[in-house]
């Protein structure tokens, strides 16, 4: 078997005391793994062992060496003015605006303040996901989003599939996460 | 006074001096409003301040302790991390009663403070002018590599972190930049007109532009238009320099409330 991109093992995780674990899991290129579970299950504290703004207590978080990373946080930065248009955004990730998915394609001249909460948070997913990264960290993609909206995540998301590159969704939407996982991981407090 | 005198030898330098500064302090402003540490801007130009006082009276160059206290205001902004506006207040306040206290103590430090109140634009000379000059050059060459950092930083704020940088050095590299720039700003336009041209053109920029290059293209502008305002009415009416260029970008101001956006 070839190194996993991510690999955590037996994780306790948590910033004065535990929160979460233990948990244990993989993810591999070309495959999109998600972590279900409530709102307050500590999923987001995993996302933070992994990057190492949450406290390891017991386990092992391992990465491939040299992994880029790209990650998409819980709530985007939003300023209440922006003059930065779509396309400057996403030269900031250097996300490819060739394949930009068909909703976002009119909003890469808007300024990032006209856009809708959705279509933010679409562009924020697509920032992470069209850039070379090879370990994407998606942390509640579906918040903001509209069904239509997150029609179009799903959509994205697939496509990710076939770059070879791995995801890791977090979401207490299961059947969001059931849809276009290929694995699922339940977190439990 | 005619506009030939105006722009006669003897204001040649302190218009060069004034003009780099009126287009590099708006361009480093659009990061600053980006990072919301525009109150930073103040209070790294009065912790400046302070400096020239203190150096007025252990008789060192006012300038090269005025870049010394904004290097170590920027260090200690660093080390506290993204404290916020509590710690930038303490800067200001903090700049502001040395400045003060250490301007009572001796005459020359009396006249400094004044000057560093009002502007001292046109006593500024050869050796402002290198100095302003070096600064461009180096901004000119760091910017296109700090820029995609920073904003990368802004809007992916665990980006560098979860890459397994978790104190980049742009950041500081920026903070400097930023607080040596605001010293010699300081000492050329005064405390409040420095910080007028890192705040106001990029207020108004944000408002207007669209897109980030036409920001910084707004912002430059803006702040290249009103100083060349000021310069020529502070002589004409015959006024201290820093609190006219302060009064014209106020008025460049008003463009943020005519605008519907």
């Amino acid at each position: 078997m070839s190194p996993a991109l991510l690999e955590v093992d037996a994780l306790v995780a948590g910033y004065t005391g535990p929160v979460v674990g233990p948990v244990s899991f993989r993810v591999d290129g070309g495959e999109i793994v998600g972590l279900a579970g409530s709102n307050g299950s500590g999923k987001s504290t995993i996302l933070g062992a992994i990057i190492g703004t949450a406290r390891v207590f017991s386990g092992d978080v391992r990465r491939r060496e040299g992994l880029r990373v790209a990650i998409q946080s819980q709530s985007p930065v939003r300023l209440a003015e922006m003059p930065i248009t779509g396309l400057d955004f996403l030269r900031i990730t250097g996300a490819d605006r060739h394949a930009v998915p068909p909703p976002l394609q009119p909003l890469l001249g808007k300024r990032l303040d006209l856009l809708s909460g959705g279509q933010y948070q679409l562009m924020n997913v697509w920032a992470c996901l069209g850039c070379a990264a090879e370990l994407v960290l998606l942390d509640e993609p579906t918040n903001n989003m509209d069904p239509r909206a997150t029609s179009s995540l799903l959509d994205v998301l697939r496509a990710s599939r076939e770059n070879g590159r791995g995801v890791l969704v977090i979401s207490h939407e299961h059947d969001f996460l059931a849809e276009v996982c290929n694995r699922l991981v339940e977190v439990r407090p | 006074m005619s506009l030939d005198q105006i722009f006669d030898r003897i204001f040649l330098l302190p218009f060069l001096n004034g003009l780099v500064l009126a287009v590099l302090l708006p361009v480093l402003g659009v990061w600053i409003r980006l990072r919301d540490e525009w109150l930073a801007a103040l209070g790294l130009a009065q912790v400046s301040a302070a400096g020239v006082v203190l150096g007025a009276i252990v008789a060192e160059p006012g300038m090269l302790v005025a870049l010394g206290a904004a290097a170590v205001a920027a260090a200690a902004k660093a080390f506290l991390g993204r404290a916020g506006n509590d710690s930038y207040a303490v800067m200001i306040l903090l700049g502001w009663s040395a400045a003060l206290i250490g301007a009572s103590v001796t005459a020359h430090g009396d006249e400094l403070g004044r000057a560093l109140v009002q502007g001292q634009l046109y006593f500024t000379g050869a050796g402002h002018l290198e100095g302003v000059l070096a600064l461009g050059v180096v901004s000119a060459a760091l910017l296109p590599w700090l820029s995609p950092r920073l904003l990368l930083g802004r809007f992916f704020p665990d980006h560098f972190r979860a890459n397994g940088v978790p104190n980049p050095h742009h950041d500081l590299a920026f903070d400097v930049l930023a607080a040596v720039t605001l010293a010699l700003a300081a000492t050329a336009v005064g405390v409040m007109a420095a910080f007028a041209l890192v705040f106001v053109p990029p207020w108004v920029a944000f408002r207007f532009a669209r897109g980030w290059r036409l920001t910084l293209v707004w912002a430059a502008g803006l702040g290249l238009a009103a100083y060349l305002v000021a310069f020529v009415a502070a002589i004409r009416l015959d006024q201290p320099f820093g609190p006219v260029l302060v009064a014209v970008l106020l008025l460049v101001a008003l463009l943020r409330v005519l605008h519907r956006g």
